[in-house]
């Protein structure tokens, strides 16, 4: 899916000071079939409505002008948090509050707990959904990385059936992913293997904003080394959300203080932020050098406290 | 398109534009205006109401999304003439200045109540983060929250209050 442009919505909105959608079609749909119906039927002007709250404050400054919006709220299937066939499985429509209370979620995937902490605030995290963050794309996203760094997938639904794409390819660039102007996201897949831990770090100015920018990671131990690891990096212009480099190498190596201070330094290197208002690219490279060895550490010694 | 929301305990029925947010059809539609419509960026918090007994900021759902649902405003809050004790709280510690943000502080201070009777401070801030205050500094609504916990619980004894005050509709 694509915008018509891609800005940072909020510091856009007091400029525009446009404050109500334009005039739009309305349908609702009560299960995944009848969506796909309504999508195909509507092309190419609809979209999915999930929590809206990034969709709704996108037509309100014009960025997204659908015709037709789809409410999928009222699909009772697709609000789920739960565990099956070695995975961790999470509807696309639950809610950002539901992974964050989840204990299950906690239990596997530390980081989630972490990431969940710091995305938006405790109001937006009620309504605002896990596959409409997905969805939305946005570059300074954070879950995008946390499940980067967990090697999920996603599972798409559309007219030719399903589809399993992973985390590390389902977005395509700024605002954009793989869904189809016909498909929608219905399921995040994270794979529970033994012997790992994560977390994730995120610096903001405040309560509710973007990332400056944010790390998470996911290490899976053996004996000391790293036998896997995942890590993923938010708002600082990492391709795939990925720190592919850093995670190349220390595969295999030894999971010791000089090694994750040295990842966080390939991180850095590799990473392409961009100055803004939200800081200059010099020190948002500081900040992913120092987040990732951060998160590097804290996943490491989870690991080792689960594995104890 | 036609939509029945159920505000308060009362159903309320209209034909409104899709593109109609629920803040503005709380206020100019159905003249309840104790929900104050702030940012319209989904930042203040100043609009949050409840939407099938969660804490959700109004400006940022269309009021066709809330068809067939619950919904209860600050205008809830009071059963009779009683105010809830969040309500008397805020009074007594004054909690508000020019009481813009007040309506949805009341609201997501009472949904934390029914959830954590007894939360401390920090739980309170993170309670209401999402929230903006520009007279407080929020110490006094802090302040105000920890005096509606204290109420509430010494009230446990009296009866009706083990529900979610905001279930029953308003006599």
């Amino acid at each position: 899916m694509r915008w018509a442009r891609a800005p940072d919505a909020r510091s856009l909105g007091w400029e525009v000071g446009l404050q109500v959608p334009a005039q739009v079609e309305y349908e609702k749909a009560a299960s995944v079939e009848q969506a796909l119906a309504l999508l195909a039927r509507y092309q190419p002007g609809a979209r999915i409505l999930a929590g809206g709250h990034s969709l709704i404050p996108m037509m309100k400054l014009r960025l997204a002008q659908p015709e037709v919006l789809i409410d999928i709220n009222g699909i009772r299937g697709l609000r789920y948090i739960e565990r099956a066939g070695g995975e961790l499985r999470i509807g696309a429509l639950a809610r950002h509050a539901d992974l964050l209370a989840a204990p299950l979620a906690g239990e596997h995937f530390t980081i989630l707990h972490d990431a969940e902490r710091v995305i938006a605030d405790p109001i937006v995290r009620n309504w605002g959904t896990i596959g409409g963050s997905l969805c939305q794309a946005d570059p300074s996203e954070d879950l995008s990385a946390a499940f980067a760094a967990l090697k999920g997938s996603m599972v798409i639904h559309g007219p030719d059936g399903r589809r399993e794409v992973s985390a590390r390819a389902f977005h395509t660039g700024p605002y954009e992913t793989v869904v189809g102007p016909a498909e929608m996201l219905t399921e995040i897949r994270l794979p529970i293997r033994p012997d790992s831990g994560s977390a994730y770090l995120k610096v903001a100015r405040r309560v509710g904003d973007w990332p400056i920018g944010a790390a998470g990671a996911a290490v899976w131990l053996a004996g000391g080394r790293i036998t896997d690891v995942g890590i993923g990096l938010t708002a600082v212009g990492a391709m795939h959300f990925v720190a592919a480099e850093a995670e190349e190498f220390l595969r295999g190596r030894p999971a010791d203080e000089r090694n994750l201070a040295r990842a966080g330094e390939i991180a850095a290197e590799h990473c392409r932020p961009a100055s803004d208002q939200r800081g200059p690219a010099e020190y948002k490279r500081h900040l992913v050098q120092e987040l990732t060895t951060r998160v590097l550490r804290t996943a490491v010694r989870r690991a080792s406290e689960l594995a104890s | 398109m036609k939509i029945t929301v159920t505000v308060n305990g009362t159903d309320y029925t209209r034909v409104v534009e899709p593109r109609l947010l629920l803040i503005h059809f709380l206020r100019d539609e159905l003249r309840l205006t104790g929900s104050h419509w702030g940012c319209d960026t989904s930042n203040c918090g100043a609009c949050v109401i409840w939407l099938d007994e969660t804490p959700v900021k109004s400006c940022t759902v269309l009021a066709v999304m809330a068809d067939g649902r619950q919904v209860a405003t600050v205008e809830g809050l009071a059963r009779r003439r009683a105010l809830d004790p969040v309500q008397e709280g805020f009074a007594a510690c004054h909690g508000l200045q020019c009481g813009f943000c007040t309506p949805g502080m009341l609201m997501t201070a009472r949904w934390l109540l029914d959830h954590n009777p007894d939360p401390t401070a920090d739980e309170i801030r993170e309670a209401i983060s999402g929230q903006v205050c520009r007279c407080t500094g929020y110490e006094n609504i802090v302040r105000s929250v920890l005096w509606a916990a204290k109420h509430d619980n010494a009230a446990e004894g009296e009866g009706d209050r083990h529900e979610p005050r905001l279930r029953a509709a308003p006599a």
